[in-house]
């Protein structure tokens, strides 16, 4: 029988398990900082330190949800043993001949390994995150740019609605949204029909005010967006997909949704407010000037010239989302009951916090990291790109 | 000013109509209710007796006659059933229907009843709103002063040493949500088995076993058990109102009266005291009361870890418990509480600026 682990040895077996991150993480950086003068604003990142850290933190998260499936040392979703609320460093008394040995990071309350369900959750919080993230992007310029640009009556209008969702506390708002009896009765579908149109319309615009006057180029492009975006479309938000390849499990879809609903009326103001600002410019009278159309000059004139601000946003709104989706999880209103992302563990451990911490601290210090990297990362973004 | 206070107004009214209609109708979405008729019925009613049971006690018709009802705008429901006994929205029980009033909705101050603490929802939702009142007031007593501070003495010399340090803390804190805070917090300070509580127990320095309760209640308020919830929901609001009021005061820093005053020989104390300070401290202003949304938020976190049975504990188990009508007051609270501070932070926002005062 062995003894448990020290404190000493559960962090060296730790960053052994952690070997494929390390070894992603020299190598980005290593090519990253031999060719930085050529890589533009990301290259430029490398010239700040606190830039530097907040991208490593991000990274190490972004390769552990890659690698996941290797640094795992037991099933996330499996109990273990008859013995629960281990200590960090315990022996796995039960463990089969193959089988790893020790609980790094300690047992919950239903004798799950913690430090598995940390790895994982790490992927089942960046597969949701940026992508809700980006949707709610997707909405908010393609709403932001013309109220911004037209002003009046449209402005008034969408304003009006981006308020209306601002006034609603979010917890109350999920509470309202993430339920299992809404489901029944189909908003989350309609909500999502809504809100998924919105990357086709906005790419389908792009292309066509670009290209329109080269027919061949512009069939081309606006034919791809629409065949591939509303292939997605039809499986995404209906699950109606003839081919099957796109679906999302209901009750994910539903986390979703929600959390682009929240987002998107934020960045509706931001755009809103950097095109405002950017629309008394010079090169946009030029553009009015030549005769380009009012979609031409919003989307390839002046968007391209936000990108500074829309990608520091960017980063902090995906910190944000991932404060959100924790706080459903905190709530039980997450995607499944055992599933390992961190605002459900979190909720799981709670409830022995005070006699067994490590089950909560563990997810609860991830999430803060993550969340950190973000920031920190968002913060070196916006000084490198105000230097030039 | 008067005429952008009307209008403040009128949109703020709009916007209360709205926002209660959508909670009314996502709370009383017919599976909800038949999930009401289940709980308030039995449990094994049919799927006849449970439409039967919707259609008598009110809930049948359109939505907006409903929300009219709830509003008060509407005369309230009256049905007669087979025996010939006239029930309504607005009859008590044992009440002749004759003297009953006819319109019984939130604007004449009738809440309807809460399944889950079995009585009327005002009275219980002020009491639980007291007790939040409490730790409110609190957390603004912690978390104003702390971050103008920080802001103000990291924005008064930008690039120093002292304004890397704060706003590294700022984008730390920032980056903690309530949830992750609290747990951080409770395994430091008030667990029997981590943190510091068994090292100054076992020096005999704390008489209980842990140094901070990770409990609170609103009937015995102390700095034991106050402490931990109070510096969970300050520590996230800290690092935002901290940011905002460094860019501002960085700003004012650069302005040209305050080079002027330099020259003239005024001590940098003084400048920053008497100069900078005032005109620094009309953006934060804004954040503060735009952070009072945000603030709900967190003692609704809070108050589900710590146990405080407060308001946002109280819309948690409404929402859990399927609870319409005590959902539908904390809504109305909820909404009100954003109104009124988006309110009072436009205006004070003009009264502060004498720039957009003026024109």
């Amino acid at each position: 029988m062995d003894d448990a682990l020290t404190w000493g040895a559960i962090i060296g077996q730790i960053l052994m398990q952690f070997l494929p991150v390390w070894i992603a993480l020299v190598a980005t950086y290593a090519v990253s900082i031999t060719f930085k003068r050529r890589l533009g604003l990301y290259g430029k990142l490398f010239d700040s330190p606190v830039g530097m850290i907040g991208f490593g933190i991000v990274m190490f998260w972004v390769f552990t949800a890659v690698f996941a499936d290797q640094i795992v040392t037991f099933d996330p979703l499996a109990q273990l043993g008859s013995k629960k609320n281990l200590a960090p460093g315990s022996v796995f008394a039960d463990a089969a001949e193959d089988q790893y040995k020790y609980f790094l990071f300690g047992g919950d309350h239903l004798a799950r390994d913690v430090f598995s369900r940390m790895v994982m959750g790490a992927r089942s919080v960046l597969s949701i995150a940026p992508a809700a993230t980006a949707f709610a992007f997707m909405v908010g310029i393609t709403l932001g740019v013309p109220a911004g640009y037209f002003g009046g009556r449209l402005d008034t209008t969408l304003s009006f609605v981006a308020n209306l969702v601002l006034a609603f506390p979010v917890i109350l708002l999920f509470y309202l949204l993430v339920t299992p009896e809404i489901r029944l009765t189909g908003i989350p579908v309609v909500l999502a029909a809504l809100l998924f149109i919105f990357p086709i319309v906005f790419l389908t615009i792009l292309f066509n005010s670009r290209y329109f006057t080269d027919p061949k180029k512009r069939n081309l492009y606006v034919g791809m967006v629409l065949v591939v975006g509303l292939w997605a479309y039809s499986g995404l938000a209906f699950n109606m997909d003839p081919l099957g390849v796109w679906s999302m499990d209901p009750n994910l879809l539903n986390v979703f949704v929600s959390v682009v609903f929240v987002n998107s009326p934020t960045v509706f103001r931001i755009v809103r407010g950097i095109v405002m600002d950017l629309k008394a410019r010079d090169y946009v009278a030029a553009g009015q000037t030549r005769g380009e159309g009012p979609w031409y000059i919003m989307l390839w004139e002046i968007l391209p010239n936000a990108r500074g601000p829309l990608i520091v946003d960017f980063c902090l709104r995906i910190g944000y989302t991932t404060i959100l989706l924790g706080t459903l999880g905190f709530f039980g209103l997450g995607v499944a009951p055992d599933s390992p992302d961190w605002g459900s563990t979190i909720d799981d451990g709670r409830k022995t916090l005070s006699l067994f911490p490590h089950a909560a601290v563990v997810p609860a210090l991830a999430l803060m990291s993550l969340v950190l990297g973000l920031n920190l990362l968002a913060d070196g973004l916006r000084e490198e790109s105000l230097r030039d | 000013m008067l005429i952008f206070i009307a209008r403040r107004l009128g949109i703020m009214l709009l916007t209360a109509f709205v926002l209660t209609f959508v909670v009314f109708f996502l709370t009383n979405l017919p599976p909800n209710l038949e999930k009401l008729a289940r709980s308030e019925g039995s449990v094994r009613m049919s799927d006849e007796s449970v439409t039967a049971w919707i259609e008598q006690n009110g809930h049948g018709g359109s939505v907006l006659t409903r929300y009219g009802q709830w509003l008060g705008m509407v005369p309230g429901w009256v049905l007669t059933d087979e025996k010939g006994v006239t029930r309504g929205r607005c009859i008590a029980q044992r009440q002749d229907p004759a003297e009953a009033s006819r319109f019984c909705g939130i604007l004449q101050g009738d809440w309807g009843n809460s399944t889950f603490f079995k009585k009327a929802v005002l009275p219980s939702l002020g009491e639980k709103l007291g007790a939040t009142g409490w730790l409110m007031l609190w957390v603004m007593i912690v978390m104003v002063p702390t971050a103008l501070v920080i802001g103000v003495v990291s924005g008064m010399r930008e690039g120093t040493r002292t304004d890397r340090a704060l706003s590294t803390f700022s984008i730390a804190s920032t980056a903690t949500p309530e949830y992750v805070s609290g747990v951080i917090l409770v395994a430091l300070f008030a667990s029997p088995v981590t943190g510091l509580s068994p090292i100054l127990a076992e020096w005999g320095w704390i008489d209980g076993k842990t140094l901070f309760l990770g409990a609170a209640s609103p009937d015995k308020i102390t700095f034991w058990s106050f402490t931990l919830p109070v510096l969970t929901i300050a520590l996230y609001g800290i690092g935002y109102i901290a940011r905002m009021t460094r860019a501002s005061m960085t700003e004012v820093m650069t302005a040209q009266y305050i080079r002027t005053a330099r020259l003239k020989g005024v001590s940098f104390g003084q400048v920053v005291i008497r100069h900078a300070l005032r005109n620094a401290l009309i953006a934060p202003f804004t954040v503060i009361m735009l952070q009072f949304p945000w603030l709900l938020n967190g003692v609704v976190i809070v108050e589900t870890l710590f146990n405080y049975k407060g308001f946002g504990w109280t819309l948690v188990q409404a929402a859990g418990n399927n609870d319409i009508n005590l959902l539908l007051g904390c809504s109305v609270v909820a909404v009100f509480v954003v109104l009124v501070t988006q309110l009072i932070s436009d205006i004070g926002y003009v009264f502060l600026n004498p720039r957009i005062r003026i024109s």
